[in-house]
């Protein structure tokens, strides 16, 4: 069996042992269906069979959500000891970092796949845009993927779970809104740079539909990079 | 596994943990590491175990270093704490332990099986481990220690939290392991290493004090032969001149408050025990008791690392 797997198969099994998966999973779908289908500008004053209005809300749900669930998982280790083990085993810091990335990960495509009904729902009333339904889905997950870096980052620099949650809601919030507010205060060059830096503009065309490259490469190199940093971080410590 | 430590330096700030260090542990030897608190034990294992870095000098298992080759798979390692997930039951931790020491996964139960059996886990295997109490968390650091049959055990105080019991099994364990296995084990207990280890290494502020058998240590520490004696005789001053005119006899004390009773210390590399009995033969003396008096372990350790 490989490493990672081996982590991330004990990490998921510690998130349904605890009560965290399953306070995850009810308050994520809790939250995200509340306000797709019940209340504010909900899904059906769009007035087309479209999935946008879940894709803007699951944007924020999970913004909130990762960092609850990736704080734990290197501050603790480091605070019980137990990461003494676990580098002394034969693993690499690398595949560690990865596991524990991947464990996260399922966890909250678990909590994405039971939003398939909606898809179902939707595309039941309506004519649905598949394409734009699926590239928003590929979204939430390359959203996912770096916001569980950025977490899993501010979780090996501490090893007190607050500090790791509360850095990494602070890094998530420059990626969020404050690189786009900039952006758009700013002109130039400058408004470009930030504009490209900023998450929701890659968030948001790709929500619509447009799986561009440059999308891509700017969320898989930010989780890239959020995981090196998690290495070395760990392997710095010494 | 032949274990090399060559001159092995690491720091902390301007505080030398390990200082300069250099020792050889051989397959089949168990080496006992004492030291006074801070003086650099854990600091060396962890550094073998790589999981601290080497700042200066090597570590070399089987001639190769540990710099450029991962020797992870071939240790077994009891941290000092001994770090459990404690939400965990004890054969899940084990199998979860054996998959990362890449132990394959035919031989995965039975390993699991053995170690349970060999750590008397037996009742408690499928408690969670947070309910066990801290002797039998101790078993679980030790059965995962061995889970992979490492051919290099690092044991940072194993029998701390064991009952008086569950010692002498687990010295019986390690002691069953040291003969084809290499064994480092550290500890503040000094009957202990005395009971398991063929060498001790004592350590202080980061230095090697000492180096070698209990027995080579007592009589490096001792020098001179020191004997208690009990000689029946109607008067003490006499036996006390008598003795002192000994050419082997270095020093003669009255022990205090007790008749008829003296400690002498023998001139270096010289026995006395004769000398004594015949002058006793033809005095027409009685000898009734003759102690040799042998330096504690204790009393050598409080030497070395009193400061």
């Amino acid at each position: 069996m490989n490493p990672v797997w081996i982590i991330a198969k004990r990490e998921l099994h510690s998130f349904f042992d605890s009560l965290v998966a399953y306070i995850m999973l009810i308050a994520f779908l809790g939250f995200s269906g509340f306000f797709t289908w019940l209340f504010g500008g909900d899904i059906f004053f769009v007035k087309e069979a479209s999935l946008q209005v879940f894709f803007g809300v699951a944007f924020w749900t999970l913004f909130f959500f990762i960092p609850a669930i990736t704080m734990r998982q290197i501050a603790e280790e480091k605070k019980t000891g137990t990461i003494e083990m676990l580098l002394t085993k034969s693993i690499t810091n690398r595949q560690l970092v990865l596991g524990k990335w991947l464990a996260c990960f399922l966890l909250v495509s678990i909590a994405l796949a039971f939003t398939l009904p909606y898809y179902i729902t939707v595309a039941s009333i309506g004519n649905i845009d598949h394409g734009a339904t699926i590239s928003g889905y590929v979204g939430l997950l390359l959203m996912s993927g770096v916001y569980i870096s950025v977490g899993i980052f501010a979780s090996s620099i501490t090893n007190n779970q607050i500090v790791a949650f509360l850095l990494a809601l602070l890094i998530g919030i420059f990626l969020h809104f404050l690189f786009g507010i900039i952006a758009g205060s700013t002109s130039g060059w400058i408004s470009e740079i930030f504009n490209t830096l900023s998450l929701t503009t890659h968030f948001e065309s790709i929500s619509r539909g447009v799986l561009d490259t440059k999308d891509i490469i700017y969320f898989l190199s930010i989780t890239v990079f959020g995981i090196l940093l998690s290495e070395y971080m760990i392997t710095k410590k010494k | 596994m032949d274990i090399s430590i060559d001159r092995l330096t690491k720091s902390y700030g301007y505080q030398k943990a390990v200082d300069d260090i250099s020792f050889k542990v051989k397959t089949g030897e168990i080496l006992g590491f004492l030291g006074p608190n801070g003086a650099g034990k854990t600091t060396t294992m962890k550094i073998i175990t790589g999981y601290l870095d080497i700042e200066e000098g090597d570590v070399l298992m089987n001639g190769l270093s540990i710099k450029n080759n991962n020797m992870k798979g071939k240790i077994g390692y009891l941290p000092e704490h001994n770090p459990l997930y404690l939400d965990m039951p004890v054969i899940d931790y084990l199998a979860f332990c054996a998959a990362l020491q890449k132990v394959p996964a035919n031989l995965v139960d039975e390993r699991i099986k053995q170690m349970v059996k060999l750590c008397g886990l037996d009742i408690e295997k499928h408690k969670k481990i947070g309910e066990l109490s801290k002797g039998y968390r101790q078993r679980v650091g030790l059965a995962q220690a061995m889970i992979h049959d490492p051919e290099l055990l690092i044991l940072d105080e194993p029998t701390t939290g064991l009952d008086p019991n569950q010692i002498v099994e687990i010295r019986d364990l390690i002691r069953q392991l040291g003969k084809e296995k290499t064994v480092i084990l550290s500890t503040h207990i000094l009957p202990e290493v005395e009971a398991t280890c063929d060498r001790i290494l004592i350590i202080n502020r980061g230095k090697i004090v000492a180096d070698g058998t209990a027995d080579t240590l007592r009589k490096q520490a001792q020098g001179q032969q020191v004997l208690q004696v009990k000689i029946e005789a109607p008067n003490r001053d006499q036996v006390f001149h008598a003795l002192h005119a000994l050419p082997s006899i270095s020093t003669v004390d009255f022990l205090e408050g007790q008749e008829a009773k003296y400690e002498i210390q023998s001139v270096s590399d010289r026995q006395s025990n004769h000398d004594i009995f015949k002058m006793c033969c033809e005095k027409g003396w009685v000898l009734t008791e003759m102690v040799p008096l042998e330096t504690k372990l204790e009393d050598i350790f409080r030497e070395l690392t009193m400061n």
